[in-house]
C-alpha cells in the first residue's frame, strides 16, 4: 500500500440557485471585474489515504463522495488530482 | 405512549421537545444519546432541531451515521412514527428517510421569524387531527431551509401528496413573498410514502403555548398521540 493525497472539488450541481455564488458575482461586479459571469461557491477537501494504486486511490475517494462528501440532491464532485506522497 | 427525542452532540431543542412529550401531551419523554444503539422503548421518535456537529460539511450529513440513526430506521421501516424537525429535518433527508434536501436560505440569511404554513396533506401521523388547508403559525429558525429536489423526484413528491406544508401568506396563499427561503414550490414539510415520517422546517415544539405566541404546534404532537392510541 501506498500513500496518496487526493484532491476533490465539490460545488452545487448546476441549474440549481446558488445564492452565494451569485452574491460573489455581485460583488466581483461592484469592484469593476464586469467580465465575470456566473461564480459557484463549494468545498475542496485533501484525503490522505493508503492505496494500492493511484486508480485505487481515486475509487475509494469517488465512493467517499457518493457515500458522504457529496448530497446527491444537490451537489456534483470532480477529482481534482491524486498525487503519491 | 414513549417519546424518543435524539440528542447529537449540538442538537438544541430536544428539551423543548422533551417538554412537548412530557409537559404539553402528559406522556413520558426521554432524550437518547445518539450513540445509543437502544431507543429504550419509545413508540415515537423526534430528531429535533440545532446544528448537530457544527454542520460539519453539511447541515445532518454527519448526523446520519450516529449509531442511533440505524434504530431509528428500523422503527421507522416498521412503520413507527417519526418526526423531523428543523435540523432533525435535513438529518432525515441525509438519511434517505425522506426525499429533497435542504439548502442555503436563497437570500444567504439566517432566519428567525413566525411563519404560516398550509396543511396540504392529512394522511400522516403527525397531521392526522388537522383538515387540508389549515393554517398553523410557527416560528422558523434556520440558514439552510429551502427545499430543493431534483425535477423527476419533485414531481412524484407532488404527484404522491407527499408535501405536508406550504409556506403561505396570510390569505393562505403560497406566494412569493411567503416563501421566505426559497423553496421549491413552498415547500415546507414532506413526509414518506406511508405517512409514518414526517419533516418540516418550522419548530412546532416552540409553538406550544400562546404566552410564546402560538399554540398552533400542539395539533402534531396530540395527533401523533391519537394515532397510536387508535
Amino acid at each position: 500500500m501506498k500513500s496518496f493525497r487526493v484532491s476533490v472539488h465539490i460545488v452545487p450541481r448546476k441549474g440549481l440557485l446558488d445564492p452565494q455564488g451569485k452574491a460573489v458575482a455581485d460583488a466581483l461586479h461592484t469592484l469593476g471585474f464586469g467580465a465575470v459571469g456566473d461564480v459557484h461557491v463549494g468545498r475542496h477537501l485533501v484525503i490522505e489515504t493508503a492505496a494500492a494504486d493511484a486508480a485505487a486511490a481515486e475509487t475509494s475517494v469517488r465512493e467517499m463522495c457518493a457515500r458522504l462528501l457529496a448530497n446527491p440532491v444537490t451537489e456534483d464532485y470532480e477529482i481534482a488530482g491524486v498525487i503519491a506522497v | 405512549m414513549k417519546f424518543g427525542i435524539v440528542s447529537f452532540p449540538g442538537s438544541n431543542c430536544d428539551d423543548d421537545a422533551v417538554f412537548a412529550a412530557t409537559e404539553t401531551l402528559g406522556q413520558p419523554g426521554v432524550k437518547l444519546w445518539h450513540k445509543s444503539h437502544d431507543l429504550e422503548g419509545c413508540d415515537v421518535i423526534v430528531l429535533p432541531g440545532g446544528f448537530s456537529y457544527g454542520d460539519y460539511l453539511r447541515a445532518g450529513a454527519i448526523a446520519r451515521f450516529s449509531p442511533i440513526m440505524r434504530e431509528v430506521a428500523v422503527h421507522a421501516n416498521r412503520g413507527g412514527p417519526v418526526i423531523g424537525i428543523c435540523n432533525g429535518f435535513q438529518i432525515a433527508c441525509e438519511a434517505g428517510m425522506l426525499p429533497g434536501a435542504l439548502m442555503r436560505n436563497a437570500g444567504l440569511q439566517f432566519l428567525s421569524m413566525p411563519v404560516t404554513i398550509r396543511v396540504e396533506n392529512t394522511d400522516t401521523r403527525w397531521t392526522a387531527l388537522c383538515h387540508e388547508g389549515q393554517r398553523l403559525t410557527m416560528p422558523i429558525a434556520h440558514g439552510e431551509g429551502r427545499y430543493t429536489v431534483d425535477a423527476a423526484t419533485l414531481e412524484r413528491v407532488e404527484g404522491e401528496g407527499l408535501v405536508v406544508f406550504r409556506y403561505v401568506d396570510a390569505k393562505g396563499e403560497p406566494t412569493e413573498a411567503a416563501n421566505v427561503n426559497g423553496s421549491l414550490d413552498n415547500i415546507a414539510g414532506v413526509r414518506n410514502a406511508s405517512g409514518n415520517v414526517v419533516g418540516l422546517m418550522p419548530h412546532p415544539e416552540r409553538a406550544l403555548d400562546p404566552l410564546l405566541g402560538s399554540a398552533d404546534g400542539r395539533v402534531l404532537f396530540e395527533s401523533v398521540l391519537a394515532a397510536v392510541h387508535a
